[in-house]
């Protein structure tokens, strides 16, 4: 085993950080395609609103201390991603207004319950940009769940979000009720969401959801493809960025996302070396 | 009409539609018998393409209605009857990533059925499709990779590939180059004599189109004619008069779609 595993809550970061980086990407794959990329910000902004809220909750009441902030943070995504496609349907003709309008109300209601609170503490600071240290027991047990459940729905429902992607009308002919598929698609993207932000933090888990498939999207041969070239590029950014992250204790965060940035750059320089030569 | 025998494969009853206040369409009725090849004409902005989204389904008239094989569409549910080819040349994300096959399987989605996936022999079927449009040799290639052409024959690929008994073309050649429309033209026309299948193919190209259909309808907003393209020819003179009229110009400058 490695040295630094011995340490169990380093062996729950890892476990966590595996998970994390297989369903980051495969959601990341559906939500670019469908140029909603930004959805994932937004729906990260909501969550840090919902662990504010169970952290001044513990202050008041004892209850709620001993609470794990990521179910609180769970409650708000998926509140706030059922919220997104509602807003969609009223603002029709500008969808791209949902997103604003639920990041600007999750960093609202953040702000005035860190204030209540009476500010800033270390806890808040390492969801806002991952902290391998902070990952509990619990946390493993909780993201298992969401990967269970993710896979399944992915499995079972790849076909029917395929399409939904590529063309909607197409779906439609194909007798495909795209309401409930999608709305349950952003539900459990808010999970991952949710689930993600131990390992990168808040304001850094989009990043783990686009640039692998950023990345894969140049190169990729298919749509099956870039599911798995994505997760792969989001395999190894997340273990070599905990590696490092540890190694030179920098903020685990910081450390996969300038990963996947170096990940992504190798890509686009391949595409333009090769298509050069191709032209040669 | 519903229990007729012999029902037409297109039924369209005193359809009118209108988005706001403005009317698209203004009762429209016609009929699409089983093995025609008709060819719907009008200029810009006549309706048609509303009127061919009325027909499957996605857009639903605010008066009168349209039975595909003698059943309301609102109740219709064996889609994998109906091929249906947009105008895609124009609005899909072309950088999506997809290979020419993944696009042509899609196709037999609605066939399969939820939670189930595609067995060997529906793989046969795609590379079958794919060979019918001579794109075998491009299946492994991304969509986005191939030309304008190339694109359109294999949405088509993919509307053929459930096996339709009817096939619908919305403009399938905007954006595609004339050598490769006459030869998509011809892919139709064999398609037609071949597999028996019913056509309707939407256009504003009146000239290239009445080599290929057995019947024409013109639209603008209403049907003008429905019939054989024998009677269009004869008639043809005045019809176009009467029925451009003042929109001739419009047809050549004027590049939006409805």
């Amino acid at each position: 085993m490695l040295p630094f595993l011995k340490y169990e809550f380093l062996q729950n970061a890892f476990l966590t950080g595996i998970m994390v980086g297989l369903l980051a990407p495969i959601l990341g794959v559906f939500i670019v395609v469908r140029r909603q990329a930004l959805i994932a910000d937004a729906l990260s902004h909501i969550t840090l609103a919902g662990i504010a809220a169970n952290l001044l909750l513990g202050k008041w009441f004892t209850l709620f201390a001993g609470l794990n902030p990521i179910y609180f943070g769970m409650a708000f995504s998926v509140g706030g991603a059922i919220f997104i496609e509602q807003l969609r349907k009223v603002y029709k003709h500008y969808e791209e207004l949902a997103i604003p309008i639920i990041m600007s109300a999750g960093i609202g209601l953040s702000v005035i319950f860190i204030s209540m609170a009476d500010g800033f503490n270390t806890d808040l600071f390492n969801y806002l940009f991952g902290s391998i240290i902070a990952v509990k027991q619990s946390d493993v047990w909780t993201v298992f769940v969401i990967l269970v459940a993710v896979l399944l729905f992915v499995f079972f429902m790849y076909k029917e979000l395929f399409v939904l992607s590529f063309d909607e009308e197409q779906g439609k002919l194909s007798g495909i009720r795209s309401n409930w598929i999608l709305v349950a698609f952003m539900a459990i993207t808010a999970l991952v969401i949710a689930a993600s932000m131990k390992i990168v933090g808040i304001l850094l888990v989009s990043s783990l959801m686009t640039l692998p498939v950023a990345a894969s999207i140049r190169i990729a041969k298919g749509f099956k493809q870039t599911i798995w070239l994505s997760v792969l590029f989001g395999e190894i950014a997340v273990i070599s960025g905990m590696f490092l992250s540890y190694y030179l204790d920098l903020a685990s965060g910081g450390t996969i996302v300038i990963c996947l940035v170096f990940i992504l750059s190798i890509s686009i320089f391949y595409k333009k070396f090769t298509v050069s030569r191709k032209v040669v | 009409m519903e229990n007729q025998i012999n029902n037409p494969v297109i039924h369209v009853d005193d359809l009118s539609f209108h988005y706001g206040d403005k009317n698209v369409l203004e009762h429209v009725t016609m009929e699409v018998k089983q093995g025609s090849f008709l060819g719907l004409v009008g200029p810009n902005g006549s309706g048609k393409s509303t009127l061919i989204k009325c027909i499957l389904g996605l857009l639903k008239p605010q008066h009168g209605g349209v039975y595909l094989f003698g059943e309301k569409v609102q109740k219709f549910n064996k889609w994998e009857k109906v091929g249906y080819v947009s105008q895609k040349a124009n609005s899909f994300n072309t950088a999506f990533p997809a290979t020419a096959f993944e696009v042509v399987s899609m196709g037999l989605f609605g066939k399969v059925g939820l939670f189930r996936f595609l067995k060997a022999s529906d793989k046969t079927k795609v590379w079958d499709a794919l060979k019918s449009v001579n794109m075998e040799k491009f299946a492994n290639q991304n969509i986005g990779e191939l030309s304008g052409g190339q694109q359109q024959r294999i949405f088509i690929a993919r509307a053929l590939v459930s096996d339709p008994e009817l096939l619908i073309l919305d403009e399938p050649t905007v954006g595609v180059d004339i050598e490769s429309s006459e030869s998509f033209y011809k892919m139709l026309k064999n398609l037609h004599r071949d597999n028996h299948m019913t056509l309707v193919l939407v256009t504003h190209d009146v000239g290239v189109m009445t080599d290929y259909v057995t019947d024409v309808a013109c639209l603008n907003k209403q049907i003008h004619f429905h019939g054989n393209t024998k009677e269009f020819e004869e008639s043809s003179l005045d019809n176009l008069s009467a029925f451009y009229g003042h929109h001739v110009h419009v047809l050549h400058h004027d590049h939006e779609h409805e």
